[in-house]
């Protein structure tokens, strides 16, 4: 790999920027991350993992610095490219899912495709494709609030999944789950990466760190890289 | 093309689906807002086709009617009157008319009686529909009165009018002259009033001032006048019901706003998500529009419809508690449908517009916020 | 434990705004039916309006029965001693209308008794 899939450059991120209350939750930090890896983020509660997720995902543009996805540079795009280039190679799994109550199973994994237009037979049967991939087809019809935890995580990644990304973000993806369920998650995530998916997530739960699943674990503290290796 | 029609299907999938969540809610507004539209557009096309009607049916009234005045208030054509009129190039005929009030203690109704030159023989009537109705009667049928001087007179039922011409006649009972006066104990030689019809149309107003120059105490009524007064009297009680109404519609476009412009921190946060997962403000922005332009567009629609069919087919059968009142006579409301495009146009936007604006602003401004906030909630 | 249903092939639903756009369709074709059923309702009954303009131009008829609860209801375009439009055909004294909007000018005979009592 030449060229990092992922690459921040002196990138800082204040919100409130200019206000009393501004905080800088992001101060200063240059990441490369690979393509095709499994990297974790690291750090205890507010040392700004999450933050850098969004800017890693294009949800949030920094302070300053620079942020490249592939040879591109994004961090001067305005909201309309970068949403495009969110709904092409970034699926998201949620800390809370996300998933949107009231709908069905597949309603809620077709969501991402809807502003492209396919056509509703075709992205109906890949949804259902997904679903039965994560062993959800019998519950596809059935409204998320009525999955488990664990169900509701499968239906959030089959839905991260439907546009067919090559990044998938994964914030704190254990948090909510028990352990066999958490077994069950990095088994997923091992599947996505034998299929070429870059993954990025953050943890601070042993079970991921120590899984040996994780190619590369970056430690934050205070809104900087403590620990690259 | 295909894409943008498959795009704008999917959102509607997606609002369809949202709406549906929240069934008894989104049910509950397309009721409300489909009775307001019903009775709104009931109004606007009954009002409208009756004044078209009478207009096209009083265009053939007289053109000018006398009146005598005795210091100043209404009292009887004199029986030397239609001598002292003086005879004048513009009128073609004038035609002393007869009639008057009765109340039928009976059927508790008003009747117009009138004399009429082409009367049924004498002991026999023709009365309209409405009353023909209330009292129950069929031609051939005796009906007996109890006069205003006390006596009680018998009347043979010769016919029953037109009932097509029930706009006009559904209260009238006809008579001969000679029945009309013994009934009414009407002064012999005097008459109601005077019927005036002018050679020259345009020459009505000039008619009208030479002979109200040369009869100081007459009172003239002219037919354009009279047809100014019911076009403006329909636009006037329509102004009314639409007065209330839009208190109505007041309260309901308050209520619409604040159900829509609420907008639930559920609401903001699937926002948030959508926008998270892919979609463009502009996604957002059009699935709402969907939403508002689908419910007020349908509202507006079947209200419409259910309008139509209840002025021109139940023949306003909803208006008939609030234009009958008291009144026991009442005529059946065929109208020939009048249909006013523009009306239809400023009823439509009138009722479209301003829901679906109030469902897309508050959502704007929920979907121009930053889409990171949904990692935090 | 109730076995998950058998389900033989990824069910294709039928979407949702299928329906939706079919009732909408619907609605937009009654609507539009409306102004047909409406000529040809004035195509059926125009003619009857033949009936109420005979009668009318025969016995000189000034008023719609429309209201019939009171003698001075009855015909309110002809004055009369308890009629509503007492002075004048165009002037309403009944309701805050007639305070606003006097009859126009060019309604009125130049005979002032004519005008007004
Ligand atoms: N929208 C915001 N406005 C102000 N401060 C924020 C905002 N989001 C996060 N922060 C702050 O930034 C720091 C980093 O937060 P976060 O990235 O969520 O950390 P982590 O995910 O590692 O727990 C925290 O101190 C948090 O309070
Ligand atoms: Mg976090």
């Amino acid at each position: 790999m030449s060229q990092p899939l992922i690459e921040l450059r002196e990138v800082c991120k204040t919100y409130n920027d200019g206000q009393p209350n501004a905080f800088t939750a992001i101060d200063g930090i240059s990441l490369a991350l690979e393509h095709g890896r499994i990297s974790a983020l690291r750090g205890p509660s507010g040392s700004g993992k999450t933050t850098l997720l969004t800017l890693l995902g294009c949800l949030a543009r920094p302070t300053s610095g620079r942020v490249r996805i592939g040879d591109e540079d994004v961090s001067a795009l305005p909201e309309r490219f970068l949403t495009e280039l969110r709904r092409q190679r970034f699926g998201f799994v949620f800390q809370q899912f996300n998933l949107i109550r009231g709908l069905s199973a597949r309603d809620n994994v077709m969501l991402p495709a809807f502003p492209l237009g396919q056509p509703h037979a075709v992205l109906s049967a890949r949804a259902q494709a997904l679903l039965e991939r994560f062993r959800l087809a019998h519950r596809a019809d059935a409204p998320v609030e009525w999955l488990s935890g664990g169900e509701q995580q499968r239906v959030a990644i089959a839905r991260a999944l439907i546009n067919d990304p090559d990044i998938l973000i994964a914030d704190e993806p254990t948090a909510n789950l028990d352990t066999r369920l958490a077994e069950e998650f990095l088994q997923l995530m091992a599947e996505l990466h034998a299929d070429g998916k870059t993954i990025v997530l953050t943890s601070h739960d042993p079970l991921v760190l120590d899984s040996g699943l994780m190619h590369r674990i970056v430690t934050l503290r205070d809104g900087r890289v403590v620990d690259a290796q | 093309m295909r894409t943008w029609l498959n795009r704008q299907r999917l959102l509607i999938e997606y609002t369809v689906a949202a709406l549906g969540r929240r069934r008894a809610r989104s049910l509950g507004l397309l009721l409300t807002y489909t009775a307001v539209v019903f009775v709104l557009a009931s109004v606007m096309l009954f009002t409208h086709a009756l004044r078209q009607e009478a207009a096209r049916v009083l265009a053939h009234s007289p053109e000018v009617v006398l009146q005598h005045l005795v210091a100043g208030r209404h009292a009887l054509i004199p029986a030397d009157y239609l001598e002292r009129i003086p005879r004048q190039r513009g009128v073609r005929e004038m035609t002393p008319r007869l009639w008057g009030y009765f109340y039928d203690p009976v059927v508790q109704a008003n009747y117009t009686f009138m004399a009429t030159a082409d009367a049924p023989p004498p002991g026999h009537i023709l009365i309209g529909p409405a009353m023909a109705r209330a009292r129950g009667v069929a031609p051939g049928n005796l009906i007996a009165w109890r006069a205003y001087d006390g006596a009680v007179h018998t009347f043979t039922v010769a016919g029953i009018l037109d009932a097509h011409s029930e706009l006009m006649s559904a209260d009238l009972v006809l008579l001969g002259e000679d029945d009309f006066r013994g009934f009414f104990n009407y002064p012999e030689g005097q008459y109601t009033d005077i019927a005036i019809a002018v050679r020259n149309p345009r020459e009505v107003r000039n008619v009208a001032t030479r002979l109200s120059e040369a009869l100081p105490d007459a009172r003239l009524i002219l037919r354009d006048e009279v047809l100014r007064t019911y076009a403006a009297l329909f636009d006037w009680r329509q102004g009314i019901v639409l007065a209330i109404l839009s208190g109505a519609l007041l309260a309901f476009a308050l209520l619409a706003w604040d159900k829509a412009s609420g907008l639930a921190a559920e609401e903001r946060r699937e926002i948030g998500i959508l926008k998270a997962i892919g979609w463009e403000t502009g996604d957002v922005l059009r699935m709402k529009f969907w939403e508002g332009a689908l419910l007020s567009g349908t509202a507006f629609l079947s209200g419409y419809v259910l309008a139509h069919v209840h002025v021109f087919h139940l023949h306003g059968a909803l208006f008939r508690p609030v234009l009958q009142g008291w009144a026991v006579l009442y005529p059946r409301f065929a109208l020939p449908p009048e249909i006013d495009p523009l009306q239809v146009l400023t009823l439509a936007l009138l009722t479209v517009l301003p829901y679906t604006v109030a469902v897309l602003v508050p959502c704007w401004r929920a979907a121009t916020t930053d889409p990171d906030a949904v990692m935090r909630s | 434990m109730r076995p998950a249903p058998f389900r033989p092939l990824p069910s294709r639903p039928r979407p949702a705004s299928t329906y939706v756009l079919g009732v909408f369709a619907a609605l937009i074709a009654a609507f539009a039916a409306t102004f047909v059923d409406a000529a040809r309702l004035r195509a059926e009954r125009a003619p009857h309006t033949q009936a109420s303009i005979a009668l009318t131009a025969r016995l000189g008829l000034t008023d719609p029965v429309l209201m019939t609860e009171a003698r001075y209801l009855r015909h309110p375009s002809q004055a009369d001693l308890h009629a509503h439009f007492q002075d004048h055909p165009l002037a309403f004294d009944l309701f805050p209308g007639g305070s606003l909007l006097p009859p126009p000018r060019h309604a009125h005979l130049a005979q002032p008794s004519a005008t007004a009592d």
